[in-house]
């Protein structure tokens, strides 16, 4: 058995570039199961936030405390880009690469890699270069290669934004079916029906604070703060 | 025009004769061009892609010097390697004045510069690219180099035939430290700068056809090999 690289302490972070404050400070801890959102306006701070979680920020106050050290924090967690970072191999080489990272044999890697693709409906694009299959595809090529080295934790960072009904509801299928096998997933969205349908737990984010975190229904239906009301009713939030 | 016409005819006759001649310096200049550009991108390459990944507080000097260094004067280039090969200089006792070796070694001080700087560009843009993936799987500093290069070998490879190209055509350096010595270090350039001299321009120009046909073959070939054009996609 594994230790667990949860809970995280997120204790006061701040971020500051060019003498801005751009979010913080937050507090928040990451423990449990589960799927959350993170949920907020545009310029909320949610992709920084999650990026600082990750560890791609430098966190200007404040500390990050996983619950091991950083090798196996950094081997054991994961993230999905927005706009999904594709390398100049065929799909089957872009998911083996982490597995190659970590010195695994390339024909085993590949094979793992294979079956990763599978899972995510990636089967008939395998030996394609990446740079050419479809926006839903090349999504589903960025999970399967976040989830490829097993994460505890899966950062995303609105991994359905721009993508149509259909290759977004096969995106949420396969989150759901990694949360029921175990995975803690953070993800960013402000699609109010993407929270509600994945959604176990929401932080909602504005003005780069955190405003509200709980659980999915009580936040949604009864709201504590002006904010996160408009929000939800669709007001602008200035 | 009548020169150049006469200059093609006897390119075809010297080609189509098998000359000996010709094969002969055709093929020295092919030995110590593609000698000075495999060893050229073996440092130029995996410099340019470390000077991309790296930051550090001279970055911006290193750049600006490697760039500059792109316009070395070939004739400088000769007679520093000249003055280091000297039986007075520092490495004369390697006797290697007026040989082909100090000829790969002028040409690789040459190309070097032009291979790590087109290389520097390249991933540069693959590494704005890339960056936050490596980092977020946590990729070490020389599987990142090792990354930027597999990935981007379609343009290294351009950046490799820019140093080729270079070489090939050069003339100034390895004429100071080769000498144009008959059967021994006469390569195609200093074999036209020779027979220019002498004012036999039409053998002069058979020669630079033939130097030009053998450049453009040696880029085709190479493209030919790394299908370029088929997985142009990628």
């Amino acid at each position: 058995m594994v230790a667990s690289i949860l809970p995280l302490m997120v204790d006061e972070i701040t971020l500051r570039r060019g003498g801005r404050a751009i979010l913080g400070p937050i507090s928040w801890v990451l423990d449990g199961e589960g799927i959350t959102v993170v949920m907020g306006p545009n310029g909320a701070g949610k992709t920084s936030f999650l990026r600082a979680l990750h560890g791609l920020e430098r966190i200007t106050h404040g500390q990050l405390r996983w619950a091991a050290t950083p090798e196996v924090v950094r081997a054991r967690q994961a993230f999905v880009f927005q706009a999904p970072v594709l390398m100049r191999r065929s799909v089957v080489e872009c998911i083996a690469y982490p597995l190659l990272l970590d010195g695994m044999a390339r024909g085993e890697a590949r094979l793992r890699a294979a079956e990763a693709a599978i899972d995510v409906g990636l089967g008939h694009v395998l030996n394609q270069p990446a740079r050419v299959i479809s926006g839903g595809e090349r999504q589903k090529l960025a999970l399967a290669r976040a989830m490829v080295r097993r994460p505890e934790v899966l950062f995303l960072d609105e991994p359905c934004a721009n993508l149509d009904g259909h290759s977004t509801r096969e995106i949420e299928t396969i989150l759901l079916g990694a949360r029921d096998k175990g995975t803690r997933i953070v993800l960013s969205t402000h699609d109010l029906g993407q929270a509600r349908r994945l959604a176990d737990g929401i932080l909602f984010l504005h003005a780069g604070r955190l405003v509200e975190a709980g659980p999915k229904a009580a936040l949604l239906q009864a709201p504590s703060t002006t904010e996160m009301k408009s929000y939800i009713n669709g007001d602008l939030l200035l | 025009m009548n020169d150049i016409l006469l200059g093609l005819e006897q390119a075809a006759r010297l080609i189509v004769g098998l000359d000996p001649e010709l094969f002969e310096i055709s093929a020295l200049s092919l030995q110590v061009s593609l000698t000075a550009t495999v060893i050229a991108s073996a440092i130029g390459l995996p410099f340019g892609a470390w000077l991309a990944v790296n930051r550090f507080k001279a970055r911006r000097v290193a750049i600006a010097v490697l760039n500059a260094l792109m316009g070395l004067p070939p004739v400088v280039v000769g007679l520093f390697v000249y003055v280091l090969f000297s039986r007075a200089g520092p490495f004369g006792v390697f006797g290697l004045l007026f040989t082909p070796t100090a000829m790969v070694v002028a040409q690789v001080i040459i190309i070097t510069p032009i291979i790590a700087s087109i290389s520097h560009q390249a991933m540069r843009e693959l590494w704005a690219d890339y960056h936050d993936l490596l980092i977020s799987l946590n990729a070490s500093r020389l599987q990142r180099i090792k990354t930027l290069l597999w990935d981007g070998r379609r343009a290294l490879m351009t950046a490799s035939l820019a140093g080729f190209g270079r070489a090939i055509g050069e003339v100034g350096a390895i004429m100071i430290v080769g000498g144009n010595i008959d059967h021994a270090t006469r390569v195609l350039t200093t074999a036209i700068a020779l027979e220019t001299g002498k004012g036999a321009f039409a053998m002069a120009l058979a020669l630079g056809f033939v130097l030009i046909a053998l450049a453009i073959t040696v880029n085709l070939c190479v493209h030919f090999l790394s299908r370029t054009e088929r997985s142009g996609r990628w």
